[in-house]
Order: structure tokens, then C-alpha cells, then sequence
């Protein structure tokens, strides 16, 4: 009986013990995860303080913010929707804080499609999108929608595959990948384009968005250009993917997709690529040259692009043969017409230091984003006066 | 023992006016659910309602859901749903059980409070942190067992990857539940059946599990609930393709996961009513199980335990 009573006690202490290691274990995994999403916010009191010297003492000839113009501004705006804008818009506003105190900011993100709704349902006052307002949806908006664009960056294919350090796709190739027709590595269609490298013959996993993504448009709408015959599912912030493929949240959710599984593809936001560390492929552009993602390709990307009388513009597959084909814009809209003299106030001071400090190469480099083209800004700038109170 | 004389309760004026207080907070506070589950159902009803008059009975027919062909069907997604639950209780509700059975009639009482802490601890844990360690930890470790057993096109994102993460979800919280139902089984019943000499799992099976049926049938129920409406951990794992498999190492979705998915899209159209419309069909299916579990306990309480 006692020795019965004795194995008891020490199965209890075993399980007891497991069960307490299994919770530090689960407590410690989560630890991790509610850290890393921190670790990957730009470290902005660094760059703020670089740059608020700057404007102080005015060595930023070239991009200039006029603080006089703005001075002892207290006002509060908000704004929601593209995540894929985000780091930068939060860097920009912790920057324009430091210069104007009382001007208070916030941006959520939600992605682009609710930003756009916010805007129309005027929760916000101004909202991120890296797609256009449909025209049907125009009529929604209390007044005429403006477009600011702020920074360009690339999406990145990424994959995960052992021994492979240079891979080459085409449209129609990405095009295959992600409808499922190829399946495997080591298909015709992939290593026609990879004659120096020995693909594995292991299945391809594809891993894209679940939710709805301004990505995802910016991306689909690239197969459906350069893809051709090859990419029947159009492009939308979500479309009708084949139903072998892996859905994931959000640009850090495909990233670790790509990242925990051999033989992976996704596509995925430059600075989300970059902090998983994750391969990207070089991409075939319009001009028939394989481009790696890198701001330069981005920048080249707008420089090629038609840019629209309302400063929209598309540099998806744009000409050039430095261009990144797969290049995502990012605008700032707000409502041409306010309200309150005070918020558009606001609006001026955010959108002007965007378009001047903001465009400064080393800061946007430091976030993975590329600065618009001089023209570009400048054309931007000038259409802030369309701001108006009424 | 202290004897309560009814007039000191109810013969004063101030004790009568603080009686009919009371009755009347319990009354609103009764009122209130009512008028909650009302509201609820008349605000979701109504938001649906352009979605279910423009898909009529495809609602729940079709397995197409999509925005670009703006067809929405809800059959994968309740196929998803019922699957990844029912794997869930496939997994939960024997290890629940034997969690529960080892801790009232195994283990030695120095260890139960320490076990008893843990189970509950567990079933406190975030839904979401459940679904970030089955995203980023289990995933990869799926995929390659999922392919030694399945085949190469076996996926870490999968309803089974999702049905297991939700039996670790839900086994804490029956078998927290379980323990306690089993704890409040007359200690008579125990000692009767051992003094007829009965061994331990004869007692078990003759002398407890009879009389908890009705407890642990409870538990279960609230388990499969909490497994039918889990959102975002079902999100991050099922892999969001919307099919009707029987390989459950393929990606799906569930009605839940599609409505996190989905509700911060371009959102202006008709989409979010059917979202919403989902809602409705998740609040049917709850309730069906909720009464089905009424039946079954009704049932099991007749034939189970002799009068």
C-alpha cells in the first residue's frame, strides 16, 4: 500500500512538473511573439532628434519644412487604413511632435480598405491607402477626395528554399506559381529561367493574404499584367486564390509562413522581407531585365510611372530597366473641403512636413521606403493649397 | 446555529422597501439579458438582411465566397467550422476527461490544488496566444509530420492544424468544469461501490460517471461552444482557402475566421452583410447545440441514474 502511495506521489510530482514546464513554455512563446512586432518599429528617438537639428538649424535646404509657418499649432487630427504605410507614418508624426508639441496625431492602421470607409463615414480625418477610391464609391465621400502620395517601397516575392541563393521569375512563371498550376520546384517553367541553379523537387507551398490587403491588390494587379493568360483570378484586395495555398495575417503572418516552411513562396512588404531576413527572387521588369527588390528598383519604378493630374499613379510593371516591377505606391487622402480651420490646419502641417523633411533619403532608407521623385514632391506640395475650409 | 427570525429580515418598513429594491434590480438585470439577446438578434438580422434577400437560399448552399464574383455561399465555411470542432472534441474531450479523473481519484491530495491551479490557469490563457503559438511554433513541426503521414501536399495550415489548437483551447476548460462536476459526486456512491469491492475503474464507471453524465455532457457542450465561435485563433492557422475537403490537412475556413479575415476589406459593398449574416447562421448553430445538449442531458438523466 505505502509503495503504491509512494509511485502515486512521484507520478504526481512528474506530471505536476510537466504541466508547469509546458506553461513557461506557452508563456515564454508568447512572451516572444508580443516582443518581436516592437523589436521591428524603427528606433524613431534616434532619427528624430538627427532630424529636428536639422530643421532647427536649417541645414535641410533642399526639403525645408517651414516650421514659422506653423508655429504653436494646437490641433488634433486622426487618421486609419494602410498597415503597409504605417511604420512611416508613425515615425514622420513622432518626428513632427518633437517640432510642434501641441500638435497632436495619431494613425491606426486596419488596412486600406477601412481606412478608406473610415474616411467616408468621417471617423477619421484623414486615411492611408495604397489603392484608389472606386468611382462608384466616390459619391460616399462628404466632398472631393485628394491624393497625397508619401513613399514608395517594393513587395517582395520571398521563399524559403535550401541551396537556392539566386532564383529568377517572369510574370507568366508567378503567375503559374501562385494559381497552383506548378506545383513543384523543380518544374520546366521555373528552371528554364534558372539554368545555373538546381532546383530541389520538393512541392511549392504558397503563402499569401487571408485577410484583406492593399498588398495583395498592388501584387495581383502584377500577374494580371504581366502574367497574362496565366493569372485568371484578376485583382482585388482579396481575390479567389486556389484553395491549396496557405492564407496568413498581415505582411509579419506571410513572412513567418515563408519563413517556417522549406520549399515556401509569398509576397511581403520590403521591411517585413528584410526583418524575417527572408531570400527575395529577382523579377523579369517590363524591359526584360531581372530585377532584385531594393528601393533604387522602387524609386526607378515611379520615375517610370504616367503620374496622373491627381497624383495617381500606378508603377506596377512600369518601363525602365532599373524598375522594380513589383512596386507598391501609398497615398495620404484627405477631404479637399474641412470642416474645421484648425484641423485642416493640421492636415497642412502634417502633409507639407511629409512631403519636405519627411522625404529625407536617409530617414526613409531607415524605414524601408524610398522617397518620392523631387518632381513628384513638389508637385504634392503645391496641391496642399487645395485644402480647403468650408 | 443562529436563528434569522423572518421579521428581522422583512418586518421594518426599511427591510420590506429594501426587499422590493432588490426584487426590482433582479428583475431588470433578468430583463436586460433578454433585451440584449433581442437587440442582437434584431441588429444582426437586419444588417444581414441585403446580403440574404440578394444570395436567397444560396446563403447556405453555394461553397463559393468571394468578392470578386460577389457570391457568397457559407456551406465550406460551416463544413470548416463543424470539422475543425469536431476534431477538437475528438482530441479534447478524452485527455479533459482523464485530466479530470486522475486529479479527483488518482492523485494524492497534496498534488490536486497545484494540478487544479494549473487547469485553470490554462483555460484563462488568451484565445490569441493560443493561435500564435500553433501559427509561428506548430506550424513548420504540422507540415512535416502532416507530410510523413498524409503525403507531400499535406499543409501546416490546415483544419487539422486548427482542430488541434482548438482542443488545446477547449481541454482545460472541460476538464476544469469535469473536475468540478466530479468532486460534488456523493462520497457515499464511492464508498458504497469500493465496499462491494469493486476496483477503481469499476467505480469509476459504475459510480461516478452515471451520476457526473449529466456535468461533464454540460462541459463538453460549453466546449464545442467555445470551439464553434473561436475567431482569432482559427484565423492565424486554418489557412483561410475556402473549399469543401475531406483531407483535413488541406487549408479551410470556418465562419468565424472568415468574418476576422474579411471585415476590414474594402467593406462599402455587400460583403459585410453577408459577414454579418454569418453571424446569424453562427448564433443558429450555437443554439441548436445548446438545445441538442438539453435533450441529451434530459435524456441521459432518465436512463442513466435509477430513481
Amino acid at each position: 500500500m505505502q509503495e503504491i502511495r509512494a509511485r502515486h506521489r512521484s507520478q504526481t510530482v512528474r506530471v505536476g512538473l510537466g504541466a508547469v514546464l509546458a506553461l513557461l513554455l506557452v508563456v515564454s512563446v508568447a512572451c516572444g511573439n508580443s516582443t518581436s512586432p516592437q523589436g521591428k518599429q524603427p528606433t524613431t528617438t534616434s532619427l528624430g532628434n538627427g532630424t529636428t537639428a536639422d530643421s532647427n538649424t536649417g541645414e535641410v535646404q533642399s526639403t525645408g519644412f517651414n516650421l514659422a509657418d506653423f508655429a504653436g499649432l494646437n490641433a488634433n487630427i486622426k487618421g486609419s487604413g494602410s498597415s503597409f504605410q504605417q511604420n512611416y507614418n508613425l515615425a514622420t508624426i513622432d518626428l513632427l511632435h518633437t517640432v510642434l508639441p501641441e500638435l497632436k496625431i495619431t494613425y491606426a492602421g486596419g488596412g486600406s480598405g477601412q481606412g478608406k470607409s473610415d474616411l467616408a463615414d468621417g471617423v477619421v480625418d484623414f486615411a492611408g491607402t495604397d489603392s484608389l477610391v472606386k468611382p462608384e464609391d466616390a459619391a460616399k465621400y462628404n466632398g472631393q477626395v485628394l491624393y497625397f502620395p508619401t513613399v514608395v517601397a517594393p513587395i517582395t516575392v520571398s521563399y524559403e528554399l535550401d541551396g537556392v541563393h539566386e532564383l529568377r521569375l517572369d510574370g507568366p512563371a508567378l503567375a503559374q506559381i501562385f494559381s497552383a498550376k506548378i506545383t513543384s520546384w523543380n518544374d520546366e517553367a521555373i528552371a528554364v529561367l534558372n539554368p545555373q541553379t538546381e532546383l530541389p523537387a520538393i512541392p511549392i507551398t504558397v503563402c499569401r493574404r487571408a485577410d484583406a490587403s492593399g498588398t495583395t491588390t498592388n501584387f495581383t494587379k502584377f500577374l494580371d499584367a504581366a502574367g497574362g493568360a496565366d493569372w485568371p483570378y484578376g485583382s482585388s484586395d482579396t481575390v479567389d486564390w486556389p484553395s491549396g495555398t496557405q492564407g496568413a495575417q498581415g505582411n509579419g503572418g506571410v513572412a513567418a509562413c515563408i519563413a517556417k516552411k522549406s520549399g515556401s513562396i509569398g509576397y511581403v512588404d520590403f521591411s517585413d522581407a528584410k526583418a524575417q531576413g527572408l531570400a527575395g527572387a529577382l523579377i523579369q521588369n517590363s524591359a526584360g531585365e531581372y530585377v532584385e527588390a531594393s528601393l533604387s528598383g522602387a524609386s526607378a519604378a515611379v520615375e517610370g510611372a504616367v503620374i496622373g493630374d491627381d497624383l495617381t499613379f500606378d508603377p506596377i510593371n512600369a518601363p525602365g530597366s532599373d524598375a522594380y516591377p513589383i512596386t507598391s505606391p501609398t497615398w495620404i487622402i484627405v477631404l479637399d473641403t474641412q470642416r474645421d480651420s484648425t484641423k485642416a490646419e493640421a492636415l497642412r502641417a502634417l502633409l507639407s512636413f511629409i512631403l519636405t523633411d519627411g522625404q529625407d533619403v536617409t530617414f526613409t532608407q531607415s524605414l524601408n521606403y524610398a522617397p518620392l521623385p523631387a518632381e513628384l514632391a513638389t508637385r504634392a506640395l503645391a496641391q496642399i493649397d487645395q485644402i480647403k475650409v468650408g | 446555529m443562529k436563528v434569522v427570525s423572518p421579521n428581522s429580515l422583512t418586518g421594518t418598513r426599511l427591510g420590506r422597501a429594501r426587499e422590493l429594491a432588490f426584487s426590482a434590480v433582479t428583475l431588470v438585470a433578468g430583463l436586460s439579458i433578454l433585451a440584449l439577446l433581442a437587440g442582437v438578434v434584431a441588429a444582426t438580422v437586419s444588417y444581414a438582411w441585403p446580403a440574404i434577400e440578394s444570395q436567397g437560399l444560396g446563403f447556405l448552399t453555394s461553397t463559393t465566397w468571394s468578392s470578386q464574383q460577389e457570391t457568397y455561399g457559407a456551406l465550406a465555411l460551416i463544413y470548416g467550422t463543424v470539422v475543425t470542432s469536431l476534431i477538437a472534441l475528438v482530441a479534447a474531450v478524452p485527455v479533459a476527461l482523464g485530466v479530470s479523473l486522475f486529479v479527483t481519484e488518482v492523485c494524492s491530495a497534496r498534488f490536486r490544488a497545484p494540478i487544479v491551479a494549473i487547469i485553470d490557469l490554462l483555460a484563462a490563457i488568451p484565445s490569441v496566444v493560443f493561435g500564435l503559438v500553433g501559427a509561428l511554433v506548430f506550424g513548420e513541426a504540422f507540415q512535416v509530420v502532416f507530410r510523413v503521414f498524409a503525403g507531400p501536399t499535406a499543409n501546416g495550415s490546415s483544419l487539422l492544424t486548427a482542430g488541434i489548437i482548438l482542443s488545446f483551447m477547449i481541454m482545460p476548460i472541460i476538464a476544469s468544469i469535469t473536475r468540478e462536476v466530479i468532486a460534488t459526486v456523493p462520497g457515499q456512491y464511492r464508498e458504497a461501490a469500493y465496499a462491494l469491492g469493486a476496483t477503481r475503474w469499476e467505480v469509476i464507471t459504475s459510480a461516478i460517471l452515471p451520476v457526473g453524465i449529466n456535468g461533464i455532457t454540460g462541459a463538453v457542450m460549453l466546449g464545442l461552444g467555445r470551439a464553434l465561435g473561436e475567431t482569432i485563433a482559427v484565423a492565424l492557422v486554418v489557412g483561410s482557402a475556402i473549399q469543401i475537403t475531406a483531407d483535413v490537412t488541406q487549408p479551410g475556413s470556418t465562419m468565424a475566421s472568415i468574418i476576422a479575415n474579411r471585415f476590414n476589406g474594402e467593406g462599402i459593398g455587400i460583403e459585410r452583410n453577408a459577414l454579418m449574416g454569418l453571424g446569424v447562421l453562427l448564433f443558429i448553430i450555437t443554439l441548436i447545440v445548446n438545445m441538442a445538449a438539453r435533450v441529451i442531458v434530459a435524456r441521459t438523466k432518465r436512463g442513466m441514474i435509477p430513481a
